[in-house]
């Protein structure tokens, strides 16, 4: 799986979890950037990218996690 | 809407749940507004989240309020300004194995565990107390879901020390309390967590990282659980279950098959299949679901199908039988016609897609399970929650029975000419008096689910209706019927408010069941009476149109009362005089309460 599609089905969780067709990823994206983007909608959001890659992030990774770009790399390492 | 009926897909419901909650607001379907209190022992965020979608389909819009995060004792004991002036319809407390203080250890003695049982156990019993005291309103609690590792194996259940055991015993004592308690419920997430899988259910991440007590996938089956009591509670329950008959009760075609041909019984796995899920409903008929057949066949064909000698039904299980070749969503309303209830209060179970669909799209609330394959009949009907039982009283023991004397009822009006002389024929006794205990419970589940012959809608909890019941500011009054068919139980209610020489009307309902036999004329009768008693001058009723009320939109004025007023919605204001009121009824002999000493 290379980046831009990675990028691709990220920008779709993130369009449906914020019910916001206007966001537009990319790896400096923050929570700063997007409106809803709380502790509560976080544990929605990396639900829902779990579920979308296959992939489960482990403890120490969610907390760490800066910012989009990190949470790509991760899934390229792991996503099959 | 479809996404959010069992089987559902709870990773859809996860992604979309905004999008899902903003086609819900903009269906234009009325909703009847609710507050609910969560005191919560973990975070309930999106426990309320998803709690809202389910109800919003059930068509109730709820209001939350939230505890602050574990804060559930504290709010429930020591109330703020806020959650009192919140006056919330119906308190959740989401208490999980997490919230347990002291687990037994090994070194304890059998005396020592069973001091800790109480005391945990002391601590919510003082919650739920001290909660009906103030909001007098019904309690959903959680039991208690079984630990997700067992310090000594196997005999963590069986031994006294562990804390399966213990659990167990502390889920026992909750189950004493609400067997013994009026409006009080249990959500049993012990066995949701069990069907959901324990170990996903306890991944102990979720809590750590986020304090949830259970994964975030399976909260949307949680918050289900949670919304078919909610919903059973504030009276959404559905009543009726039309079956189709080929492929649903039986396997195979009985029109091509032949009665011999048909696959039911104790023969092959397919067979078993079939006998297991009659067996399921003929269950459900013993709860008070009324049970009807809605099938594209001949009807001896039906009939004889029904009377296969290894099926566990039988014809006489059914109050309807429409086995004929007009379209499905006809006989649905045809059937909630001659049952006098709503076409949404139909469940509708049938094998073939094609006619989930019409029925779906042409019968406006009725609920359509998937019915795929026959291993999945009963899961399907049983986890949607249609028939959740909450209030289970003597009538819904009884509900077929009074069904079946409706139909003879029926049969009998055929025979006379003059519909008074029927009337006079059926021999009708009612007792029509002031409230006694044993009925407050039929009573407000009357005021609950009655919604066509119904002047105000107006709702109440079992605790209000006690409030009702105590208070000297009121005339109520209880109707039962009874005619020669059949006991009827109690049908028809009334209450009053006393304004010094008038009388407001805030209740006035019947059962639809008895519709046509002249028993709200025995009612205005009684009422006039009670209240020339009472020095009462006016009686002045009140109709606030609903979707479903307009049958009552004149009941005033049949009655002989004055329009007042009447504004821009179409709420009406009546009156009449006390004073040369005459009585009305001519066909029901009246009674009252037995004395008691």
């Amino acid at each position: 799986m290379d980046n831009k599609e990675i990028y691709e089905r990220l920008n779709e969780v993130f369009r449906d979890v914020f019910d916001d067709e206007d966001i537009v990823v990319k790896a400096d994206t923050t929570a700063d950037d997007i409106e809803d983007w709380d502790s509560l909608e976080h544990i929605t959001l990396i639900s829902a990218v779990e579920r979308e890659f296959k992939v489960k992030f482990k403890m120490g990774e969610i907390s760490s996690m800066k910012n989009v770009g990190e949470m790509a790399q991760i899934i390229a390492e792991r996503a099959k | 809407m479809k996404e959010l009926e069992f089987p559902f897909d709870s990773e859809f419901i996860i992604k979309k749940r905004k999008s899902l909650k903003r086609k819900l607001l903009a269906d234009g379907n009325s909703r009847i507004k609710k507050k609910i209190a969560v005191f919560g022992g973990s975070t309930t965020n999106d426990i309320v989240v998803y709690l809202d979608l389910f109800l919003l389909n059930y068509g109730i819009e709820a209001e939350f309020y939230q505890s602050e995060y574990a804060q559930y004792w504290q709010d429930a004991m020591f109330p703020s300004e806020e959650l009192l002036s919140f006056a919330p319809d119906i308190v959740l407390i989401h208490t999980t194995n997490r919230n347990i203080n002291t687990y037994p250890t090994t070194a304890d003695s059998r005396e020592q565990v069973s001091e800790l049982l109480e005391t945990e156990y002391a601590r919510f019993e003082q919650m739920w107390q001290k909660i009906a005291e103030t909001y007098h309103c019904p309690i959903i609690q959680n039991n208690f879901e079984m630990p997700f590792y067992r310090l000594m194996g196997n005999k963590d259940c069986s031994d006294y020390r562990g804390r399966s055991n213990f659990i167990t015993r502390l889920n026992e004592k909750f189950y004493e309390y609400a067997d013994k308690t009026e409006g009080f419920y249990i959500n049993d997430i012990n066995f949701i967590s069990a069907s959901y899988g324990l170990q996903k259910w306890s991944d102990p991440s979720y809590w750590n990282m986020y304090k949830y007590a259970m994964c975030i996938d399976a909260i949307p089956e949680f918050s289900f659980n949670l919304a078919n009591i909610i919903k059973s509670v504030f009276g959404k329950n559905k009543k009726v279950l039309a079956l189709d008959l080929d492929n649903t009760l039986w396997g195979g075609v009985v029109g091509d098959d032949g009665v011999d041909g048909i696959q039911i019984g104790q023969e092959t796995g397919v067979s078993q299949s079939y006998y297991e899920f009659q067996s399921y409903v003929k269950s459900l008929k013993s709860l008070g679901v009324i049970l009807t057949v809605c099938s594209k066949n001949d009807h001896e064909n039906a009939i004889a199908g029904l009377n296969h000698p290894e099926g566990a039904l039988r014809p006489d299980d059914f109050i309807i039988i429409k086995a004929n070749w007009e379209n499905k969503d006809r006989n649905i309303i045809g059937t909630a016609n001659e049952l006098n209830v709503l076409p949404d209060s139909v469940v509708f179970a049938d094998d073939n897609p094609a006619e989930r669909e019409i029925v779906r799209a042409q019968v406006a609330g009725a609920a359509v399970p998937e019915m795929d394959s026959v291993e999945n009949y009963i899961i399907n009907l049983d986890r949607n929650g249609y028939f959740e039982v909450t209030n289970f009283s003597a009538d819904d023991l009884k509900r077929n029975d009074m069904y079946k004397a409706n139909a003879q009822r029926a049969a009998q009006q055929a025979s006379f000419a003059d519909y008074g002389e029927y009337l006079l024929s059926l021999d009708m006794n009612a007792v029509i008096d002031d409230f006694t205990p044993v009925y407050l419970q039929r009573i407000t589940q009357l005021t609950n689910k009655s919604n066509q012959f119904n002047v105000t809608t107006k709702r109440y909890t079992l605790s209000e209706m006690e409030e009702v019941f105590k208070s000297e500011d009121y005339i109520r009054l209880y109707g039962k019927l009874t005619d020669k068919f059949g006991d009827n139980g109690v049908v028809s209610v009334v209450i009053g408010h006393k304004n010094k020489e008038v009388l407001d009307i805030d209740l006035w309902l019947m059962s639809c069941r008895v519709l046509k036999r002249d028993m709200e004329l025995a009612m205005l009768d009684r009422l006039v009476e009670r209240s020339h008693e009472q020095e009462i001058k006016t009686i002045r009723g009140y109709y606030y149109p609903t979707a479903k009320n307009k049958m009552v939109k004149d009941l005033y004025d049949r009655f002989g009362f004055e329009k007042i007023s009447e504004d821009e919605n179409g709420n009406t204001i009546w009156e009449l005089s006390v004073e040369g009121y005459k009585a009305q009824n001519k066909v029901i002999k009246v009674g009252g309460n037995e004395p008691t000493d």
